[in-house]
């Protein structure tokens, strides 16, 4: 059996959005290295709840690393050291003994502190639902090879997909951008059939909703590439500086009377 | 906090313009950046004269000057003045935009993937812009030059790079550029979407090489000069 482990936190608390907040230092003592991160944060909580104090908040669900829940700044680095893992798939072995770790919230305008390391990405959700869809009825699953589709654009399409939505990206990014994130959710349509008919409309619709959020721009650090759990890739970011070159040069106002015939 | 944060912005923010978005913004950065870079690699090439002699540098400025009856030279002016003015615009306008998406920043920041050229961007196309006003007040204009003359743009040249600290000032500006140039050239590829697996090591390595070749010969001039290479 290996050697516990007893840390120094360094926790971001903060009652609500309006509160200003502050780092209050607590001992992790006697930590297994075979616990995931939140698993550590849980028993440091229960110390917490039996000396009376308020326990620290931060978002989890699947703790398998799927769901895009949990999300902290460990150490200046967003889920943690390790790549591709996110936070509740970090685990203490990934530490050494007597390691201060420092945890931050997601630091973004957009991204308003709830409590303590847990924030609002509402901001995600407005900019999916600006955009991020297709409009088609759904129904019965037709033919699998009903609509052909090359191997790799399916390939480049599912790695897009593979994007949980986590906000590590914007984390990461110096500027608070969240390009990899918003052309993840492009690209997974944009590079399918079924996509087609609003690519055009959904890359300027998206970065407007985008922009209105008041995110960030992009100055290609690529630092969002490096901290995405997914591994979602810059080439996306391009892809939608492409779309979004194309949409603007091509798109047509409303008329209103068009299409009848 | 954003008006966004209760409603989706919809139609009307689709609406807001090219010049409004940040990705418009981004293209307009990327496509000025070329304008910019093209001209000092032509610069830095037509420069290369000054090893050749005194007569065919001399020529080459009067060429200059002398194109579509001198209308060309001004068509050049104004080309990369609109260029660069709108570029440092892009680059005011999407910087307050970045700064204001972070009010409070990390205690523990690391970086992994970025470069110091392009944590340095605003830093270094800073000491550019100085060091643009002071060139065209140098060797263009002539007021800030020792011993200034129309007629001879070779002496100038000689001239205004024998004084140290001129030329130290040049060398400095070289290597700002190097930096700017190094990421900005990258960055046009990504921002303008020229990207395919196939060609992502040319990226990298025409950005690199251009850097080298561009900063190399230009920091070359004041070196000859201050060395006797260049009398």
């Amino acid at each position: 059996m290996s050697k516990h482990l007893n840390l120094t936190l360094h926790v971001w608390r903060q009652k609500n959005a309006k509160c200003d907040g502050k780092f209050v230092e607590y001992p992790a003592a006697d930590i297994s290295p075979d616990m995931s991160f939140l698993e550590m944060l849980d028993v440091v909580n229960e110390g917490l709840i039996r000396k009376g104090e308020e326990p620290i908040t931060f978002d989890h669900d699947c703790r398998e690393g799927i769901c895009g829940q949990c999300g902290m700044v460990i150490n200046g680095r967003p889920h943690g050291p390790k790549e591709r893992t996110t936070t509740c798939q970090l685990h203490m072995r990934s530490f050494k003994d007597g390691d201060s770790i420092t945890l931050e919230p997601w630091r973004a305008e957009a991204f308003p502190v709830l409590k303590d390391l847990m924030v609002d990405r509402g901001a995600f959700d407005r900019i999916i639902a600006s955009g991020g869809f297709i409009s088609a009825p759904t129904g019965s699953p037709q033919d699998a090879n009903a609509l052909p589709i090359p191997k790799e654009n399916a390939d480049l399409a599912m790695d897009a997909a593979a994007c949980i939505g986590c906000a590590a990206c914007v984390a990461a990014c110096p500027n608070a951008s969240a390009m990899l994130f918003v052309s993840a959710k492009i690209s997974q349509l944009a590079l399918l059939p079924q996509g087609q008919p609003e690519r055009y409309i959904r890359v300027r619709d998206m970065v407007a909703q985008m922009d209105a959020e008041e995110f960030g721009t992009c100055t290609n650090h690529g630092e969002c590439e490096t901290a995405c759990p997914k591994g979602i890739k810059m080439e996306n970011i391009a892809r939608m500086n492409r779309d979004f070159i194309k949409a603007s040069l091509t798109y047509r106002p409303a008329t209103g009377g068009g299409g009848v015939g | 906090m954003s008006v966004a944060e209760q409603s989706i912005a919809g139609a009307e923010a689709r609406g807001h313009g090219f010049l409004a978005s940040s990705v418009g913004r981004k293209i307009v950065m990327a496509a000025t950046g070329i304008v910019l870079f093209g001209f000092v690699t032509v610069h830095m090439i037509g420069n290369t004269q000054a090893y050749i002699g005194p007569e065919t540098f001399n020529a080459y400025a009067k060429f200059l000057q002398g194109m579509l009856h001198g209308a060309g030279i001004w068509i050049f002016r104004a080309v990369l003045l609109a260029a660069t003015g709108l570029h440092i615009w892009a680059a005011v306008s999407l910087t307050l935009d970045n700064r204001a998406a972070r009010p409070i920043g990390y205690r523990a920041e690391q970086n992994i993937a970025s470069t110091w050229a392009s944590r340095t961007m605003r830093w270094s196309g800073f000491i550019l812009a100085v060091f643009i006003v002071y060139h065209l007040m140098h060797l263009t204009i002539g007021n800030v030059h020792p011993a200034f003359d129309h007629t001879n743009p070779y002496a100038n040249f000689v001239k205004g790079f024998q004084v140290p600290a001129a030329a130290g000032f040049y060398i400095v500006a070289q290597l700002c550029l190097g930096l700017h140039m190094w990421h900005g050239v990258w960055s046009v590829t990504q921002t303008l979407g020229l990207v395919h697996p196939r060609y992502d090591s040319l990226r990298r390595n025409f950005a690199t090489g251009l850097t080298l070749l561009v900063v190399g010969v230009n920091i070359s001039y004041p070196i000859a000069v201050l060395t006797g290479f260049i009398h």
